[in-house]
């Protein structure tokens, strides 16, 4: 008997979240989330506490959701379906409802417009193709991750909040912590302690130094008394890992699906249109979904949708990954098709929390995606995909090493 | 066509200036969306119903 019973479906027919991937499809859902999404747009799923909040699997009912003024991010409200016993608010704004998170959002929004963005993508290059270079002249094979994948975004984001490259391999591990579902809390809280200790000296050091960077610009706010320190160096943390971790997975994994279909690749490798690649960023982005722990929210007040009430004080879990691949927003949703039009996922969230970095995050992958393939055309995996590391503990998908030659 | 544009809404996502940019631009200071043209023409209104329908913050309101 206890054979039948998977983990994913316990004795009442609700199921767990977080589900698992099924073995041999590490780019797709869970099943049981496709199956919950087939039974229809609202179900109910068992937490790690015993709590069962909403889940939402459908793209038309997460998009309305998501963009609902009585849906709450509030972590620290009653109902708030939470990843573990911590539901004190470390990490700042994401976990906020407007009018406050929205005045703390608009003190760090200057820098992610599309004509900033744009007018560091020469800046960008350079970084990729500097990298490359050192791939090319170093051993082969090597792990992407760890020489190209973790450094692109990392000395972007560096360069942009002013935060010392050198302190990389402090600031990556300390990530890699807080965003590793198996953490315990106390492994949490330790290592956002110390990021937020090393963030609230950076900005400390950039109000008696100011620079051209972003924490001192929120530096600048603090000495003006528009914002408490600690605060700020919150924001800091919150960017900084924001700002590496989710592009590197995409970077990695990316590559490797690419490497999985290698006719998309050859096509992208191939091309000199800047909308090809464009949209092949964007394809990647829903395919691949990399924030596969569910957005988060509690209702404030009673809400009808697509036949159900969900009252005031239930948890709703929103897995955009499998909204992403939902038939009724995407056509054949399970195939990777870099000349589809996708540009309507919701990799990035949606409503007022939807990511603030995602222009940087489109063009950095723009440059990365239209540059490795084509200055290293043979690249190819050095390894079988079985051995390959998934992030199956991340809060954040992707995977620890892609050991690659060419 | 009329575009009608909340910037108190706004979440500055740029998403608006990526599907349409001869009718959003962006404010330098914050990045909240500026309309550049609120009567765009037949050309351009695929691009503007685009940029409403992904407009994460529903910023953005289209009348006939």
């Amino acid at each position: 008997m206890t054979e039948t019973l998977s983990s994913d479906e316990p004795q009442a027919g609700i199921p767990e979240y977080p589900m698992r991937r099924a073995q041999g499809c590490p780019f797709d859902p869970p099943p049981t989330l496709r199956d919950e999404q087939e039974k229809g747009p609202l179900t109910k799923v068992r937490l790690w506490d015993g709590s069962r909040p909403w889940l939402v699997t459908r793209y038309a009912e997460q998009r309305a959701l998501l963009a609902d003024p009585r849906v709450s991010a509030d972590i620290t409200r009653p109902g708030y379906p939470s990843q573990s016993s911590s539901r004190s608010n470390s990490i700042g704004f994401i976990l906020m409802d407007d009018p406050e998170h929205a005045r703390l959002r608009r003190m760090v929004t200057a820098p992610f417009t599309i004509k900033r963005t744009e007018a560091l993508r020469p800046r960008v290059q350079q970084i990729v193709d500097d990298l490359i270079d050192d791939m090319l002249a170093g051993p082969n094979p090597v792990d992407l991750v760890e020489s190209f994948a973790l450094p692109v975004p990392s000395l972007v984001i560096c360069d942009l909040l002013g935060v010392p490259y050198a302190d990389h391999d402090f600031f990556q591990d300390n990530s890699k912590t807080i965003i590793n579902r198996d953490s315990t809390d106390e492994q949490r809280a330790g290592a956002l302690g110390r990021l937020a200790e090393y963030l609230d000296r950076l900005v400390g050091e950039k109000l008696d130094r100011p620079s051209e960077d972003l924490l001192s610009q929120l530096a600048a706010r603090v000495g003006a008394g528009e914002l408490p320190r600690g605060e700020a160096a919150r924001i800091g943390v919150l960017l900084l890992i924001a700002g590496h971790e989710t592009t590197a997975n995409m970077i990695a994994l990316g590559t490797l699906a690419l490497l999985q279909h290698p006719e998309q690749l050859t096509a992208l490798r191939e091309t000199q249109d800047p909308k090809l690649v464009a949209g092949a960023v964007e394809e990647l982005l829903r395919y691949l979904h990399i924030t596969h722990s569910g957005r988060r929210r509690v209702a404030l007040e009673d809400i009808e949708i697509a036949g159900q009430v969900i009252r005031a004080g239930d948890g709703l879990i929103l897995p955009n990954d499998i909204g992403n691949r939902d038939p009724r927003a995407f056509s054949d949703p399970d195939r990777l098709d870099i000349h589809r039009d996708a540009r309507h996922h919701v990799a990035f969230g949606f409503g007022v929390h939807q990511c603030l970095g995602q222009p940087l995050a489109r063009m950095e992958l723009q440059v990365v995606y239209s540059t490795l393939y084509r200055r290293m055309p043979t690249l190819r995996l050095a390894g079988a995909l079985e051995d390959i590391p998934f992030k199956h503990d991340g809060s954040v998908y992707g995977v620890y090493e892609l050991p690659v030659a060419w | 066509m009329k575009v009608i544009l909340d910037q108190d809404k706004c979440v500055a996502s740029g998403q608006c200036v990526m599907a349409a940019p001869e009718v959003f631009d962006q404010r330098d200071e914050d990045g909240v969306a500026i309309l550049l043209n609120d009567s765009p023409s037949e050309a351009g209104t695929e691009d503007v119903q685009h940029a409403a329908s992904v407009c994460p913050a529903l910023a953005i309101r289209l009348s006939a």
